[in-house]
């Protein structure tokens, strides 16, 4: 096998595909039964993750790629999470311009 | 890779990581050029996908209006029963199945398998093409019911704005993904990838490496919606 090709065995495939279903039916499920707040966020965000790594590593080949293209993909991916932290962040100051626009107006 | 079945294949030396970031000559060794393209084509989009996302959160938590109930907006009626989230739900598993078959059609295209590869990629550009139908079909209810970029009956105006651009970009990826999945059929149906037939645009000698930087951008069409599904439908 050449470097660069992809090949594995179909049992991997049919095996993430399988694990795909039940992951997405695990999330629908997390509204269906009306799961609230931290549980939900929780859950939403376990299940989302499990699904997107597993679409990375097994159906994009990148568990099988050379360290050097997975760091250059997955390394700048960190600046969004730094992103998303700031704005996670920073949205104190937002509650606290709401909590004063609602005692304001009293709504 | 016939080019390779005569000549001693080199394969790279396993070198440290920065060693082979700061290599003269080629980054990325054994990796072909293509897939490296597609590679940081999809870094790039995931960064648009993500500022989307974030501004959609940022929005979401800073308007004085309650953010309308995406399980009851979505929700379809079946007899008497309000399912909610039944089309999203549908158009999710959908999405995978079809991701399915392009995890597939990638395996039997380096096996050059040509009939099964294309046959899953026909089935995935049908999958695709379905995934479309239902968001259209989505678009037309909320329209319907008083939707618009810059007001709804729910709740937050902002959640229009959120929806269309969202939803809308990532169908816009979804559409050109099936036209670009159809052409690739073609191909591998006419056995472009085992003659060697010469690309109508580029002129160039393609192989089955073609399917596979098709699969990435399929892919990752589908990791996107992960993403919107569990952040926009589900949250």
């Amino acid at each position: 096998m050449a470097e660069g090709t992809q090949q594995h065995p179909l049992k991997i495939y049919f095996q993430v595909w399988t694990l795909l279903f039940v992951v997405s039916a695990l999330s629908y499920w997390v509204d269906w039964y009306g799961f609230q707040s931290y549980t939900r966020w929780g859950l939403i965000l376990i299940f989302m993750l499990l699904k997107a790594g597993f679409i990375c590593a097994i159906f994009m080949h990148m568990w099988w790629e050379r360290l050097p293209i997975i760091a250059a993909i997955l390394m700048p991916c960190f600046a969004i999470l730094v992103f998303v932290f700031i704005m996670w962040h920073e949205s104190y100051w937002t509650l606290i311009i709401r909590k004063i626009y609602f005692a304001v107006t009293g709504s | 890779m016939e080019s390779n079945q005569n000549v001693e294949v080199i394969v790279p030396e396993k070198q440290s990581f920065s060693k082979e970031w700061a290599s003269d000559q080629k980054a990325f060794k054994g990796v072909p050029w293509g897939k490296a393209m597609m590679w940081i084509f999809l870094v790039s989009d995931t960064f648009v996908f993500s500022i989307f996302l974030i501004s959609y959160m940022t929005v979401r938590f800073s308007t004085k209006a309650d953010w309308p109930n995406a399980s009851e907006v979505f929700g379809l009626h079946v007899g008497d029963y309000n399912v909610p989230l039944l089309l999203i739900a549908i158009m999710t598993f959908i999405l995978i199945t079809s991701s399915g078959t392009m995890a597939l059609a990638v395996k039997y295209g380096y096996e050059k398998n040509r009939k099964m590869c294309g046959y899953l990629m026909l089935a995935t550009a049908v999958f695709g093409a379905s995934f479309v139908g239902m968001q259209a079909f989505e678009w037309t209810k909320l329209i319907s019911e008083g939707v618009r970029p810059w007001d709804n009956p729910f709740g937050a105006p902002q959640f229009g704005a959120i929806f269309f651009m969202i939803t809308g970009f990532h169908g816009t990826h979804v559409t050109i993904g099936v036209i670009f999945l159809f052409i690739m059929t073609r191909k591998v149906f006419r056995g472009d990838f085992d003659t060697g037939r010469r690309g109508f645009f580029t002129s160039q000698k393609s192989n089955y490496e073609a399917i596979e930087i098709m699969g990435l951008y399929w892919h990752f069409v589908d990791l996107v919606w992960v993403f919107i599904f569990a952040f926009f439908y589900l949250w």
